[in-house]
C-alpha cells in the first residue's frame, strides 16, 4: 500500500488457478515454519521447569550423570525421595517459610482489597476536596523505581520498630498505590444512575458502597486479589529488609535466596530444585484456575512497570 | 499549579529527598541516621571524583548494567514482537496453549527461577550438556564477552594506551570488556523471564489492528516482510515505546537474580548500582553511600527514559 509499483508487479500474466495454488504453497510452508518456532521456543521456556521436576526425584549422583536426562537412572539410585525429605532440614526450613510466605500472602491480600476498594471507590464517587491531588500522588508514586525507595523504606520501618516482625512483612506492601488506581478504574465504569436509584430508595453511602458497588466491580477484586497474591508471594527484596536478622519470619523467596552458597561446591541440587518447585506450584495453581485475570491484570501490571 | 503536579512532587519526591539527606551523611545504617555526620556531598565525590575503590567500584557497576540494558532490552524486544506476530496469524491453531507456555516463567518467583538456573548453569549442568561447544564456564567466568572476541581475533592483551587511559579510576581496556560470561547467563535468564509478558502486551496491540490492512496489503502483493515492516511496525510505534520504556526501567534496577546467582562476583563483574546500593547500605554499613548510589541510578533511570522517548518520537519508520 505504501508503493503502487509493487501493485502491478504482483498482477502477473500468470493463469489463476496456477496463481492459488502457488499461494496455497506458501501459506501451507509459512504455516509449517510458524508452527516449528513456535514449538521450539514453547521448549525453551516450559522444558527448564521440567527438568527441575524431575532433577527434584533423582539421586545427587545420577544428576551429575545425567543432567539432561529424563529419566531415571534405577543403578544411580533414581527415583527417589532423598530430596524431598531434606526440605525440612538443618538450614532449609520450607515448611516454616511456606507458612510465613502465606501469613503474608494471605494478609497483604486482605489488607489491599479493603483499602484499595474503599480508596477507589472515594476517588471515583465521592466529591471532596483535594480529589485529583490525590489521585495524582498516586499516580506519581507508581514512578518512582523500587530501588530508591530501599532507605526511605527501611527508615520508615525502623522508626516504627516493626524491623523483624510480621508487621514489617505485611503492613508496607499493604498501601498499594497500583491496587487503588485500578480499584478506582472499575467503580469509573459502572454507571452513576445504578446509585442515584439506590439514593432515591434511602440507601446510605455505606449502603451503597458495599451492596450495591461492590458486587459490580467483583471482576476488578478477582483481578486484584490474583495480582496481589501473585505480586506478594513472589516479593523479594521487601521481605528481605524487613527481616534483617530474624531467620523465623523468613518467607520462601528470602529463605531460598540466603541457601546461596550455604553448600559450598556440594549443593543438594534435588532438594533445591524441590524447594524452587514448591514455590512455584502454588502460584501455578493459582495461574491456572484465574489465567483470564491474569492476562488481563498482567497487562495493566506492566503499565505500572 | 494543579493539584496532580503538586502530589508528583511529594510523593515522588519525599523518598527521593529522603534518600538524598541521608546520602549527605555519614551514616553506617545502624544509628539514628541523623545523629550522624552531615558531610555534604562527600559521598558524590567518592563515587565520582576522588580516585579510589569506591570510584571503581561505581564505575564498574555502571559499566555491568548498561551492557545488561544494552543485551536485555532489545533482545527481549524483539524476541517478545517476534512471537506475538507469529501468534498473531489467524489460521493458527494452539494459540491459547503457546500464549500460556510463554508467559508462565513471568509470573514464578525470581529466587525460585533464578535457582532453577543456577542449576542448569553448572559447568557440568544440563545447559553445557545441549550445546555442542567445550565445557563452559558459565558463573563463575569473569571474562567479558567483548574481550573474548577480541581474543579469538588474535587481541589477548590490552594495548598499552588503552590501559594507561582510565575513565573513574577505570582503564579504558575493562571499559570495552563487555557484559562478563557471568553476566551473560544472567541476562539469558532475564530475558527468558519478561519476554512471555511482553509478548501480551504486543498480542493485544496487534489485535487491535484491522485485518483488512494486512489483506489489503496482501493482496496489492506485499510480502510478509514488506507487511511487517511498513505496515506492523509503525502500527506498534506506541507500544514498541512503551515496551523499551519498560524494559529500561526495570533492566537498570536489577537485583533478585544477582543477589542469588553471583551477589556481585565473579570479579564484580555483576555488580550493578542497584545491587551496590544494597550491599553497601545493608552488608557494609555505608548506608550513606549506598543512599548516594540510589540517587545517581535514579538519575540515570529517568534520563534514559526520557533520552529513549525522544529518540524514539523523532525516528523515522518507514
Amino acid at each position: 500500500m505504501a508503493r503502487s509499483g509493487t501493485t502491478s508487479e504482483a498482477v502477473r500474466p500468470v493463469p489463476l488457478l496456477e496463481r492459488d495454488a502457488v499461494r496455497l504453497w506458501i501459506r501451507r510452508i509459512r504455516l509449517t515454519v510458524s508452527y516449528a518456532l513456535l514449538v521450539f521456543f514453547a521448549l525453551m521456556f516450559i522444558m527448564p521447569f521440567v527438568l527441575a521436576a524431575i532433577s527434584s526425584f533423582k539421586t545427587l549422583p545420577d544428576i551429575a550423570q545425567n543432567p539432561t536426562g529424563l529419566g531415571f537412572d534405577g543403578g544411580l539410585g533414581s527415583p527417589t525421595l532423598d530430596g524431598v525429605e531434606r526440605l525440612n532440614r538443618e538450614r532449609i526450613r520450607i515448611p516454616r517459610w511456606a507458612l510465613n510466605s502465606t501469613i503474608q500472602t494471605v494478609s497483604v491480600t486482605l489488607g489491599r482489597l479493603v483499602l484499595a476498594t474503599m480508596a477507589g471507590f472515594a476517588l471515583s464517587r465521592l466529591r471532596f476536596r483535594g480529589r485529583w491531588f490525590i489521585f495524582g500522588a498516586i499516580i506519581a508514586v507508581q514512578a518512582i523505581p523500587g530501588i530508591v525507595l530501599v532507605i526511605p523504606k527501611f527508615l520508615v520501618m525502623k522508626q516504627l520498630g516493626i524491623l523483624n516482625t510480621y508487621w514489617g512483612l505485611i503492613l508496607p506492601l499493604m498501601f498499594d498505590a497500583f491496587a487503588i488506581f485500578i480499584m478506582k478504574g472499575f467503580f469509573d465504569q459502572v454507571p452513576h444512575e445504578i446509585e442515584e436509584a439506590a439514593a432515591i430508595d434511602g440507601a446510605t453511602l455505606w449502603q451503597t458502597y458495599s451492596r450495591i458497588l461492590l458486587p459490580l466491580v467483583s471482576p476488578g477484586l478477582i483481578a486484584l486479589t490474583v495480582l496481589s497474591v501473585q505480586g506478594t508471594w513472589n516479593e523479594f527484596l521487601h521481605s528481605l529488609l524487613a527481616a534483617p536478622s530474624n531467620a523465623d519470619i523468613r518467607t520462601l523467596p528470602v529463605g531460598l535466596a540466603l541457601l546461596r552458597g550455604a553448600f559450598g561446591e556440594n549443593n543438594p541440587w534435588n532438594t533445591l530444585m524441590a524447594a524452587s518447585l514448591l514455590t512455584t506450584i502454588p502460584m501455578a495453581i493459582v495461574f491456572f484456575t484465574f489465567q483470564r485475570y491474569f492476562r488481563e491484570g498482567l497487562a495493566a501490571a506492566a503499565v505500572k512497570g | 499549579m494543579s493539584p496532580a503536579i503538586i502530589g508528583l512532587c511529594i510523593f515522588l519526591g519525599a523518598p527521593i529527598i529522603m534518600s538524598l539527606l541521608v546520602s549527605l551523611r555519614d551514616w553506617s545504617g545502624i544509628t539514628a541516621p541523623f545523629d550522624s555526620e552531615f558531610v555534604g556531598f562527600d559521598q558524590y565525590r567518592q563515587l565520582i571524583t576522588d580516585d579510589g575503590v569506591r570510584r571503581r567500584d561505581f564505575a564498574l557497576s555502571i559499566r555491568n548494567n548498561f551492557y545488561y540494558v544494552a543485551g536485555v532490552v532489545p533482545t527481549q524486544t524483539a524476541i517478545a514482537l517476534f512471537l506475538a506476530v507469529i501468534l498473531n496469524q489467524r489460521r493458527l491453531k494452539g494459540k491459547g496453549f503457546f500464549r500460556t507456555a510463554y508467559y508462565f516463567p513471568t509470573i514464578t518467583s525470581s529466587i525460585a527461577v533464578s535457582l532453577i538456573f543456577l542449576f542448569l548453569f553448572q559447568t557440568r549442568g544440563a545447559v553445557n550438556a545441549v550445546l555442542p561447544f567445550q565445557d563452559i564456564n558459565w558463573l563463575a567466568n569473569p571474562n567479558g564477552v567483548i574481550h573474548n572476541i577480541l581474543g579469538v581475533a588474535g587481541v589477548d592483551s590490552a594495548p598499552g594506551w588503552m590501559d594507561d587511559t582510565e575513565i573513574l579510576s577505570l582503564p579504558l581496556w575493562e571499559w570495552i570488556s563487555g557484559p562478563s560470561v557471568a553476566m551473560l547467563s544472567i541476562m539469558i535468564l532475564v530475558t527468558w523471564t519478561t519476554t512471555g509478558i511482553l509478548m501480551l502486551i504486543f498480542l493485544a496491540a496487534l489485535q487491535n489492528i484491522s485485518p483488512s490492512v494486512q489483506e489489503a496489503a496482501e493482496i496489492d502483493g506485499a510480502t510478509w516482510w514488506q507487511r511487517f515492516r511498513l505496515i506492523t511496525v509503525p502500527l506498534l510505534k506506541p507500544t514498541i515505546t512503551f515496551v523499551v520504556t519498560l524494559g529500561l526501567i526495570g533492566t537498570w534496577q536489577v537485583f533478585d537474580q544477582i543477589f542469588v546467582i553471583s551477589f556481585g562476583g565473579p570479579e564484580k563483574t555483576t555488580l550493578t548500582p542497584a545491587f551496590l546500593t544494597y550491599f553497601q547500605t545493608f552488608q557494609n554499613g555505608e548506608a550513606s553511600l549506598g543512599a548516594a548510589v540510589a540517587v545517581v541510578l535514579f538519575v540515570i533511570i529517568m534520563a534514559f527514559t526520557v533520552l529513549q522517548r525522544r529518540l524514539m518520537r523523532n525516528r523515522d519508520w518507514s
